[in-house]
Order: structure tokens, then sequence, then C-alpha cells
């Protein structure tokens, strides 16, 4: 039977973290990162993932304010929750372009090293004027080039680890490239999983082929079964041409999860869930993100605003923009008249909902389906509260995975790249 | 005797390159047997050892009160980076943290990045005071109280607490705010190595630790004085500043060594005076030059770690205890507490009036 992957993400500096609820806890005290991340190696997860913060979010010029704000920087938090747990892998997002090949693959070889082959690298490459205010290099780096500078980051990191051979000698190294030109003697012998696992986030062609290329783990966005079956055909057919096979990456869409005793119990805690995350204030930024225009005049129990949005708005800075305004306005209008719905109903509705909702039994079993038809290869379960969003998954829906024959029931091995089922870098020295 | 300052004791974990954490972690713990101020693992890109600062977040949870601070480089790493992982660090170990700022001086180091060339020790120092300016300020652009997580309003936090710092260097800019809420210590402790002048120039502007390298007591005496006018003049507070002693420690063979004392001997890496003898004579040592008020304590770096911290945890530590010069246990938390450093008001902070303190 097809043996399932599961990740957990720590709750985001977005709206699906719910931080009005009174359960809600510190995003930056350790022990709520600890909390989580031992509830994941509880229920045998194969790793723990941290997002990445470069500068903080703005709205009409404006630090956003509706949603949590401030996080840790990743691999250092990662290095202490090493001392804290065993077998559980350890993923850091990590941006490719405000950073530099030396430094960032010596941090990850050192995360691998403390703690005995368990790191993950998730290679990013959002780069723009905005964040890029934070940095030396400053300014921006054309979309094209942010994939030929990741790809060549990610090889020149891979010829790093490989400098010292596996018996423990250094060597020296050098990279003559587009982006790096660099040589020298690295200062960390080579990783315990030979290479730290790399995970690339991203739908585009191009992140496709970046992953089909270089990645061992796509985190992907979560959609319907059918949708999730082509991306998931699509990219495995990708591999053949890098001489790899279809197990040596792994698809693990983000996804949540709300259970209740019953399925019609959990679709009104699902319900109660959306309308937190939709509070009044954040279904008018909502709204704002899409027109682009200050609305804040607007009821958010009213109409939908007859204006038609800003095309060319500058409103939103540090978050992804909506593609295309018009037809998203369109589109929530349609539903916004065709039901009678405010303002926030409309966002409630045209948000996204909890990608899977039912009783343990339910969940258990759609997250079974969706691998076994080959949607996926698992799941990057992203909680709504911290730190405790991940207990009742693991308390009531990882033993029924484990009965079903889909889930481990204890780790087999003790580096990250066993759990995945990964081999081993062949050494290239 | 009773003006005599508190003594304050650190110890350097680093030696020959280990990768694992365990062999960090029993000597971060045998240091906090000894209740020291702090640990420090040095760090370079010049040579094998993994990252510091990645050693000391393992070691945080594995241990419960000591300092740790970690060098951490600032010529050719973003002061962004740096500020957000010593932040991190701070929050991970509860306000333990401090980095030992140091610079990449190499051609060979300058390989490695390929950004630009290397440079000389003035530029390189004035670069570093600019990180640690830039980086304080990072660490203050959030208020204490601007996370306020207002249910009525929708607002997880007053923005109007959280500030650009608009960092404009000779080399870099920073625009701010912190990704990381203030840390637990306001500020983690920075430490600088003033042995060199463009390097104490930046430690009187910038560090609330200064190792300084002495071979007489009038000597280092005279150089913490310098400092402290030095850290005046800047427009600080020389009481917030402490001046420890380097000396690189050898206590093997300790019955044999015909004349303990400092040798002008092996300077080893360039981390202060080499001493050699027993555990009691460093602690006499110790004794003499810190009731004499020549430095606030002592930063020792083992020649061999493993013998020689726990031979200065159990002979010159005890000795110094039994002395009544050094504490037993660690009344505080934080790594400013075991300084006796105050935890710094955010230089971004509105005071109202009737919040006001002289």
């Amino acid at each position: 039977m097809k043996q399932m992957h599961l990740a957990a993400h720590f709750p985001g500096v977005n709206s699906t973290t719910v931080w009005t609820d009174p359960r809600s806890r510190s995003q930056i005290d350790f022990a709520s990162f600890e909390h989580l991340a031992r509830t994941a190696e509880r229920g045998k997860f194969d790793f723990f993932f941290l997002a990445e913060g470069l500068r903080l979010r703005e709205h009409d010029g404006r630090i956003h304010d509706l949603d949590v704000v401030g996080r840790p920087e990743s691999l250092t938090v990662l290095n202490a929750l090493a001392a804290v747990t065993e077998r559980l892998g350890l993923a850091a997002t990590v941006n490719a372009t405000f950073n530099e090949p030396y430094e960032l693959a010596r941090r990850l070889a050192t995360l691998d090293h403390l703690s005995a082959g368990r790191a993950a690298w998730n290679v990013v490459t959002s780069s723009d004027a905005f964040t890029g205010e934070n940095f030396r290099r400053g300014g921006f780096l054309d979309r094209a080039d942010r994939y030929t500078r990741a790809a060549e980051f990610v090889s020149t990191a891979r010829k790093l680890w490989d400098s010292w051979t596996p018996d423990g000698i250094s060597r020296p190294f050098q990279h003559s490239g587009q982006h790096f030109e660099i040589s020298g003697e690295f200062t960390v012998p080579r990783p315990p999983q030979g290479h730290p696992v790399v995970i690339q986030a991203g739908d585009s062609d191009e992140g496709r082929e970046f992953a089909a290329s270089a990645a061992d783990v796509i985190f992907t966005r979560h959609g319907t079964l059918d949708a999730g079956r082509a991306f998931y055909a699509d990219v495995k057919a990708r591999l053949a041409k890098y001489g790899r096979q279809p197990g040596d990456l792994k698809i693990m869409p983000g996804v949540t999860v709300v259970i209740g005793d019953t399925d019609a119990e959990a679709r009104e805690n699902a319900a109660e869930i959306r309308r937190q995350q939709v509070s009044p204030q954040n279904a008018i930024l909502a709204l704002e993100q899409v027109w682009g225009r200050d609305l804040s005049s607007y009821d958010p129990d009213g109409p939908l605003p007859a204006i038609d949005p800003d095309p060319g708005s500058s409103l939103v800075q540090g978050r992804v923009r909506v593609a295309d305004p018009a037809a998203v306005a369109a589109r929530w209008r349609e539903l916004s008249e065709a039901g009678g719905l405010s303002i926030r109903q409309t966002v409630i509705e045209s948000t996204a909902r909890q990608s899977f909702i039912g009783s343990p039994e339910t969940v258990a079993a759609e997250l079974e389906k969706s691998v076994a038809a080959d949607a996926a290869d698992g799941f990057i379960l992203v909680p709504h509260l911290t730190p405790g969003g991940l207990d009742d998954f693991v308390d009531r829906v990882v033993p029924l995975l484990q009965e079903r024959g889909v889930f481990r029931s204890e780790y087999t091995g003790s580096t990250l790249r066993s759990h995945l089922g990964l081999a081993e870098p062949v050494w290239n020295g | 005797m009773s003006a005599i300052r508190p003594l304050h004791l650190a110890a350097e974990i680093g030696g020959p390159p280990r990768y694992d954490a365990g062999s960090h972690v029993a000597l971060a713990r045998l240091a906090e047997e000894g209740t020291l101020d702090f640990v420090t693992l040095s760090d370079s890109f010049a040579r094998p050892g993994p990252d510091a600062l990645a050693v000391m977040a393992r070691a945080a949870p594995a241990t419960a009160r000591i300092g740790l601070v970690p060098t951490v480089t600032t010529t050719h790493t973003e002061p962004f980076h740096v500020s957000s992982a010593v932040a991190t660090l701070d929050w991970v170990s509860k306000g333990r943290a401090g980095w030992h700022v140091d610079v990449s001086a190499t051609e060979a180091e300058a390989r490695l990045f390929g950004r630009r060339p290397a440079a000389p020790a003035a530029a390189l120092w004035q670069e570093a005071g600019e990180a640690a300016d830039a980086g304080a300020r990072l660490w203050d652009s959030w208020e204490d109280d601007a996370e306020i997580r207002d249910v009525a309003t929708g607002r997880f936090i007053d923005r109007d607490k959280l500030h650009y710092v608009d960092f404009k260097g000779s080399t870099f800019s920073v625009r701010g705010p912190a990704i990381v809420p203030r840390p637990p210590q306001g500020r983690p402790v920075t430490v600088i190595d003033g042995t060199t002048g463009p390097a104490r120039e930046a430690a009187a502007q910038h560090a609330d630790v200064v190792h300084i390298r002495a071979t007489t007591p009038e000597q280092a005496a005279s150089l913490r004085d310098e400092l402290l006018r030095s850290a005046a003049a800047h427009g600080r507070d020389p009481a917030g500043l402490r001046v420890l002693v380097a000396l690189t420690v050898d206590l093997g063979d300790a019955e044999a060594a015909p004349e303990p004392g400092l040798r002008s001997g092996p300077q080893l890496a360039g981390r202060g005076t080499y001493f050699r003898g027993g555990p009691v004579d460093l602690a006499e040592l110790i004794t003499r030059w810190h009731g004499g008020g020549a430095a606030d304590g002592f930063h020792l770096t083992p020649i061999a770690p493993r013998r020689d911290l726990e031979r200065i945890v159990n002979g010159t530590v005890a000795l110094l205890q039994h002395r009544s010069l050094f504490r037993t246990f660690y009344p505080g938390g934080t790594l400013r507490e075991h300084l006796g450093l105050a935890r710094p008001a955010g230089r971004y902070t509105r005071v109202s009036s009737s919040e006001g303190t002289s």
C-alpha cells in the first residue's frame, strides 16, 4: 500500500492563523515551537516546517496589523528544536535571493550535523525591491533570473556539501557561474544526509521544472482531486529528463484540516473557524487586496462596492498580488448578488475553505484516497491555532491512518531522508 | 574592599573542530555548573568548524542559566539576518544570548563569497560597528508592548509601536522594522574583542562587554579606563560597560609547572595573554587583578577545553567561591542580569510624562 508522508507547518503570518481564539498562544515563545514539534514527532510526522519573513507586510503604506505579526529566524529555531526532538525532520524556508551560497550551505550543513541528519531547506526565490530594502543587494531581481539564481544556488550548495570526502577530508572547491564566482574551502564536513533535503514551493511552470531538476519535495497548493492528479502527473513526468525516478520527488500539498465527532459537527467547526479567520476588518482588507483601493468606509455587513478595481494599485506590499483583480471582483459580485451576501459573507464564501473537513474517519479516508489516487505523496498540514492546532489530528486521525496501513506507526530510520524514502545523494567529489 | 565590583567570568568552549551537538552541550553544562556568566564559541569562515550561532541555539534548551555568546562575523553577512538570528537566539534561550562581533579580513574569505575584495581593518571595523548599530536599532524597532491582540478592533499589533530604522551605513542600508519581536533582553549582549585599535573604537561605541589583552594589572586598568572614557565620549554611560581580560589558559601538568603565571610565549590564535599554571595559581591571579580594580572579570580560553574547563570549574571557580569572590548560584535568569547590566529601554519608545523615569 502506498505510504503517506506528513509534515507540520508552524501557523503562519496570515489570516489562516486565528489569534483571537482564547486557546491561541505566543507566535514567538520557544514553548510554542516546542509544543508543535513534539506533537508532530508524537504523530511520527516526517518533518516540521517553518516559513520565512524578510519584511513585514504592508497595506496602504502601513504595516499590516490584522494578522499575526513577527516570527523568529528559522534556522536558529530549528537548531534549538533539534535539542527537544529526536527523529522529526526540520525544514527551514530560506530565500535564495537574499543569501549567499557559502554561508547558507554552511548553516544548513551545521543543522544537519547538529540534528544528526534531519535538515531540510525550502528554497524560495520571491524577491522585490520592497524586501530588498533590508539587504545589501537591495533592488529587484527579474523573474526569469530568480529561478536561474536559485538553480545555480542549489547546485553550488551541493558542490560545497560534496567538497569534503565522505571519509572527512576537506578539498578545495571552485565555482564559476552567471550568479556566483567563488572558491576556497568549506568549513563543515559532508552532512550526515549527504545533502540536506531540498524542498521547492511554487506551482508555476518554472517552479515545477526547477523542482523536477533539483528538489526532493515539492510543497504545492491543494486543489480538487482531479487538479491534484494532473499536477502530480505533470511534475512526475518531468523527472525522467533529469535521470530521476518518480519516487525521487515527493509531492506534498499544503492542507488545512477540520475535524469533529461527526461530519456535521466538523462542518460547523469549519464554518466557525472561517468566521474567525475573516473578521470584519479582515473582510474589508481582503476586498481592498482585490480592489486595490481604500475601502475602509464600507460596512463589512453591507453590499460590495459599486466601483471597479484599480488595476495599477500599489496598495499591497510584501505579499502575492491578486493576478486578475477585475475577474475576481466580477466573480465576487456575482456570488454576492446571487445569494444576497454581505461583504464579509462574500469573502468567507469565496476565499479558500478548509481542505479536509469531517469526522476523523472521513478525514483519514479522504487523505488516503488522495494519496492512493496519485494526487499527492503526502501533506503539509497548516493548523489554524498556535501551538495546539495539530493536537486533535495527531490524537484522532493519525491512529486511523496507521490502522489503515498507510502511515508509519514507528520511525524506521533516523534521518529525514529515511523517513521520506529518499536515497542519499551519491558523492560527487 | 567594599568597593570591589562583582567578578565576571566567561569561557570559550571551542577548540579542535567538533560537529556533533553532544560535545558542545557538555562543555556549556560544565561551565554552567561553575555559574560562569557566559560561554563563547569562536567562528570564522577561514577555518574548519560549525556555524557557532547554530551550536549555541542547539545548546540553549539543554542549559538553563548560562549566557550563550557565539562569534558572528559582519563582513560577508547580512546585517538584517544577523540581527534576526541573534534576536532568535535570545528567544530560544529565554534571554541568555549575546554575540561576539568579528570581521573577515582575508582575501581567502572574500573569495568564498565573491562579492567584494578584502578590505583594511579600519573599514571592516567601521562596518562591524554599523552592523552592531543597525542590529540594535532593529531590536528596538518593536516596542515591548507592540503586540496588543485587541479582539474588538481586530488588531494583533499596535503598528504605531513598530518603527522603521532607516539605517544608512557606509556599505549597506536597512529599512526595518525587524521581523523578530523585541527579544527578552531588549538587546542581546554585544561583545567585542578590543585588542586592536579599530576594534577598540567599535567596542567603545557599541559593546556591552569588551575583551582586552594585558600582561600586568596596571596595563589592564589603564586599557579599561581608556575604554570607559572613550565610551563616555560617545555619549554612553560607562557603567554599562564590562571589561574582561582575555587569557589563554593552560592548566595541564599544573603541579609540574615551575613558574606559574603569564608568559609572553605562544600567542594562541590571538586569544589573549597566555597563562600557564595550576587552577589555584589562576585563582590567585584573578583575585589579585580583580581586587586591584584592573578589570571586571576574565574571559578564559582553555588550551584543552575538556580538561582545562573542568579544572577551571572545579579548581579555580571553587576557590573563588570559597573566598566569596564569585557567585555560587545564578540569582538572575538573563545574561544581562548575570553581568549586572540593565535591560535597555527601546530608543523609539515615547516616554509619556506619567511613565517618565529619572
